[in-house]
């Protein structure tokens, strides 16, 4: 914000008033419902590293022979196990539901030149989710 | 500028993996998380015993699944838990600390995944 | 009808307070008043010294932005019905400096919208006297969404990355950028890639997605950025694996 200077004339002084800054709190993300779900969402980042971790003790115990995989069966029974898994699978699913509800925003599809609707965006993520969700589990189940 | 480069460099594909791993988690974390987090273990469903989990693993494209299933996320968590920690806890001066922490996280994930379904042939 | 409601507004006076404080007032309550109604009431009657931005009074100037119980409005477009019988808390757009009552300072912002340089760049500039530059309603239906924005900066007051980080570029910047980038005339993409993706451009916002919410025409500037983002990826592998082929 540079001052005038008119030629000849006397020198503006600039008054510059204090401004007064709001100093944006640590707990910012508690001023808001919408900001509080949005860190929520981002924080179900955890628990998705959390399970790789525990897939990853699964697949070593598996390689280490049945009594420790039935060890880390056993430990997967533990309530306390459960509980984490629950919240988790809780985490998760807000993790998967907030995805496909923003992913038409970011996908621009265009068919014979109209814009395809958010709403068969996310519609055909939560299909392909049921369909492969329904797979793992037959091929793990059957 | 040329300070600038590595970062204009890395950005892009770091966010690539955030997306694929925001998708493959969206997608399969749900089914895996209750079928061996929740459902096995409270006995709701028939458990995955250990010979026929060996028989499952022994092939190879569910090996390449399973790979895929560990690493992608993982960079998802890096990528989305970087930003939370610069936003959240405001300790952007951390930079370097956090960035380290979140990635080598993921990479030594993504190694370790490797390792462990490479040595199970 | 003698009905009334309270006003809370915020009062800054930079020679004498060191500190905001809240003023209330009673003003006249009319079911077809606005906020913006309220506040030329009470300068006109009440309190000759309060200060705020407005001037349209219809949503197309973008000037009269403010928190409206802690939300970002334009009060002209903010109806008092909305909140009667409660009492409604004015203060300026959040994350911006204040100079005085309702008076915030937009320099950041301006500055911001000129970097991003929303205006065409052509490499070919054609002349007055060729023919006109010309486009189909589908090459229009592109981008018009992202031209709607009336720079009224209520998406910076939503953005907690901006106030996070000053130097975020900022919703409206990027989705003005974007209308460019993708408005068929435009032959400055590259350019304005190189200046926004950076850490402080694109790569700043976590789609916390606050700022569609609080857009008074609907420009989806997240959506916008999203659409960026990806578009700055493909470019990225593109370079990666085809680095002869640069635009």
């Amino acid at each position: 914000m540079t001052p005038h200077e008119t030629k000849g004339a006397v020198q503006y002084t600039p008054y510059h008033p204090r401004w007064y800054r709001m100093r944006v709190s640590t707990y910012w993300w508690l001023w808001k419902w919408d900001y509080l779900k949005f860190v929520l969402r981002e924080l179900s980042s955890i628990f998705v590293a959390y399970f790789v971790v525990i897939t990853l003790l699964q697949i070593h115990s598996l390689s280490r022979g049945p009594e420790a995989y039935a060890r880390f069966e056993e430990r997967t029974r533990n309530p306390l196990m459960i509980a984490l898994n629950a919240i988790s699978l809780l985490f998760v699913l807000f993790h998967t539901i907030t995805w496909f509800n923003l992913a038409p925003r970011a996908i621009v599809a265009r068919v014979g030149g109209k814009r395809v609707p958010d709403i068969m965006i996310a519609g055909s993520n939560y299909v392909a989710w049921l369909v492969i969700s329904a797979a793992v589990a037959w091929f793990i189940l059957r | 500028m040329a300070a600038d480069a590595p970062k204009k460099l890395l950005e892009p594909f770091l966010w690539t993996l955030f997306s694929a791993g925001g998708v493959v988690a969206a997608l399969l974390m749900p089914v895996h998380i209750f079928l061996f987090g929740v459902a096995f273990p409270l006995g709701w469903l028939r458990d995955l015993s250990h010979g026929r989990a060996l028989a499952l693993i022994e092939h190879p494209l569910v090996r390449i699944y399973l790979f895929v299933f560990c690493s992608l996320p993982l960079f998802h968590w890096a990528h989305r838990f970087r930003y939370t920690l610069y936003d959240g806890l405001q300790i952007k001066h951390l930079n370097e600390v956090i960035s380290v922490f979140c990635y080598g996280g993921a990479i030594i994930g993504t190694a370790l995944a490797a390792y462990l379904l490479w040595r199970i042939l | 009808m003698a009905e009334t409601i309270q006003l809370e507004v915020m009062r800054y006076s930079p020679e004498h307070d060191a500190v905001p404080s809240f003023q209330r007032f009673e003003v006249p309550y009319r079911k077809d008043w606005v906020v913006l109604d309220a506040l030329n009431y009470i300068k006109d009657k009440l309190d000759g010294s309060l200060s705020y931005r407005w001037s349209c009074r219809m949503g197309i100037c973008g000037s009269c932005g403010m928190m409206v119980n802690g939300e970002p409005k334009l009060t002209c477009a903010t109806f008092l019905s909305h909140y009667a019988p409660d009492a409604v808390r004015v203060e300026p757009l959040r994350y911006f400096p204040v100079v005085r009552d309702l008076v915030i300072e937009m320099t950041d912002f301006m500055i911001k919208l000129q970097k991003v340089k929303p205006w065409i760049i052509r490499k070919d500039e054609k002349s007055i006297v060729d023919r006109e530059y010309l486009q189909t309603p589908q090459q229009l239906d592109a981008y018009k969404q992202f031209s709607m924005c009336i720079n009224c900066m209520l998406c910076y007051a939503a953005c907690p990355v901006y106030g996070l980080d000053p130097l975020f570029t900022g919703p409206a910047a990027i989705a003005l950028a974007q209308r460019y980038n993708i408005d068929s005339r435009d032959q400055g993409a590259k350019e304005r890639m190189d200046i926004l993706s950076q850490h402080e451009g694109i790569w700043g916002c976590t789609f916390v997605g606050e700022c569609t919410e609080a857009c008074p025409k609907n420009v989806d500037p997240a959506g916008a950025i999203q659409q960026y983002k990806l578009t700055a990826a493909k470019e990225w592998f593109k370079s990666l694996l085809m680095p002869w082929g640069a635009k």
